[in-house]
């Protein structure tokens, strides 16, 4: 039997971890993130996790101590935040080019100066090329559900690929909500053991990580960006094989209340739960509004993604970043770049907020839908507006 | 040395690629000619050599070999010109020339 528990979504990523019987973990404590490998510690140093668990001195070393790892075919963890993630960036680069299938939990901080331990997707964006395979969580659930499946979905034999699950820090990482844990035996039956087809042995050597001359970067980088966009299909099958144990089916673009909609919002990790509540009241109203989750970031789902918007006359697009200089919220600009080429497309529309751990209530979601509604039908010079700061915000054009 | 032809990069479409780039022949890279952008080349006197082997523990690349008599050979497949052989030898048996000069 399952059971019912109240967990910090910080636990249950740790849970998971514990549950999918991870063999390494190397991680460096940043705020939102500590309480994920003090508790990975905690269980080591209890015996309740047979794994190694190595306190390195940054976060560099912590991903270059899991690539080492998982290159000996260990199941491998680690997490992060904000400017910690920032610190081995380098790193991150790394681990997708050499498909070593580390998954990493990524508490969502925002990035200095000024100095901000709070959450926004300013992290989650300075990696979005790096090459990994990455999913936002909403709730506590979900950030056990996804870090479960990460692991089921990297380590696949036809993927090797690492992998991020986002979730908001503070509003996730440090929010004690309902969770249902599995069996054992259910998530061993979800999560075959990892095996890694180049596992480093002294009996048969090769070169991982050899230097690459022009002429064959690009071959090598072409590869991966193939291998990439193929692990879609492993994504899905991830996804249909949770849900057929666990019961919860996740979707890459996952769509509310948006049938036959003409407005759609569009937000990704935690805030998306606080504009259903929104969703819901402006229904009741007789409002044709409808809201799109982006739970997949990479490899992005243009095909779900189209097939969501299809038929709404406006998509307002909810960013926790900005892109300085740029288009816009960079999710706002990649949603716009998936649209360009259809024929008939909704009018999106850029909406930044929620920075640095700034909430967004239920009343700044219903400003932001109809004031989106607004700018579509009247037009709008801006290339974005903003929601919730204060002082009028003019001039933003290209 | 390396008789048989060795592929090279331009040999390789990315479908040839193998995952993350893994090199599963161990040890290619002696094979290679590292040798060919040297511009300074080490000539070894052997009559001034003691053979006290600093050249041969001091060589980054591995380019100097030792002989059965115990004197030391040049392997210019290899050799990529850093001098550190020339600077390390007590005897200054090892003169540095510029590679167009014969």
């Amino acid at each position: 039997m399952s059971k019912r528990v109240g967990l910090e979504a910080s636990h249950a990523a740790a849970e998971a971890a514990r549950m999918a019987d991870v063999d390494f973990i190397a991680a460096y404590p940043i705020t939102p993130q500590t309480h994920i490998p003090e508790r990975l510690a905690e269980m080591v140093a209890d015996g309740e996790l047979d794994a190694a668990y190595v306190p390195v001195e940054s976060e560099h070393s912590a991903l270059s101590a899991c690539l080492g790892a998982a290159a000996v075919g260990a199941r491998t963890f680690t997490a992060t935040a904000g400017p910690g993630l920032e610190y081995m960036h380098n790193v991150v680069y790394v681990a997708s080019a050499m498909r070593l299938p580390v998954v990493m939990t990524i508490a969502n901080r925002a990035l200095s100066a000024p100095l901000s331990i709070w959450g926004d997707h300013s992290d989650a964006m300075s990696v979005r090329d790096t090459g990994w395979i990455q999913v936002f969580c909403q709730n506590s659930q979900e950030a056990f559900d996804m870090t479960l499946w990460a692991f089921r979905v990297g380590e696949d034999s036809k993927i090797l690929l690492p992998v991020m699950v986002h979730f908001d820090g503070f509003h996730l990482t440090h929010v004690t909500e309902p969770v249902i844990l599995p069996e054992q035996e259910e998530v061993d039956r979800f999560l075959p053991p990892f095996h890694y087809p180049f596992a480093l042995d002294p009996d048969k050597p090769m070169t991982l990580g050899a230097f690459a001359p022009p002429d064959i970067y690009s071959e090598a980088k072409m590869a991966q960006e193939v291998a990439t966009r193929k692990s879609r299909a492993v994504v899905l099958q991830g996804f249909q094989e949770f849900g057929d144990i666990f019961g919860r089916y996740y979707h890459p673009v996952e769509p509310y209340k948006t049938e036959g909609a003409s407005t759609l919002l569009l937000t990704m990790g935690s805030f998306g739960e606080t504009a259903k509540t929104v969703i819901d009241t402006k229904k009741d109203k007789g409002e044709s509004v409808g809201l799109i989750n982006l739970r997949l970031w990479r490899p992005f789902p243009f095909q779900e993604l189209r097939q969501a918007v299809k038929g709404a006359k406006t998509l307002v697009v909810f960013d926790r970043c900005i892109s300085f200089g740029g288009p816009g919220g960079p999710v706002a600009s990649e949603i716009k770049s998936a649209l360009y080429d259809e024929k008939e497309r909704p009018r999106a529309v850029s909406f930044i907020g929620g920075l640095g751990g700034r909430d967004m209530s239920a009343e700044d979601f219903e400003y932001v839908i109809d004031r989106g509604q607004e700018i579509a039908e009247k037009g709008s010079e801006e290339l974005f507006e903003t929601v919730g700061i204060r002082g009028e915000v003019t001039g933003i054009r290209g | 040395m390396a008789a048989k032809r060795l592929k090279t990069g331009s040999d390789f479409t990315w479908q040839d690629m193998e995952v993350g780039n893994v090199v599963t022949e161990p040890g290619s890279g002696a094979l290679r000619r590292t040798g060919d952008w040297r511009s300074q080349r080490p000539i070894l006197d052997k009559e001034k050599c003691n053979k006290c082997g600093l050249c041969w523990l001091y060589c980054p690349d591995a380019a100097i070999k030792p002989l059965e008599d115990g004197y030391y050979e040049i392997d210019l497949f290899h050799c990529k010109g850093c001098g550190i052989c020339a600077k390390s030898c007590p005897k200054d048996a090892i003169t540095m020339i510029e590679e167009e000069e014969k």
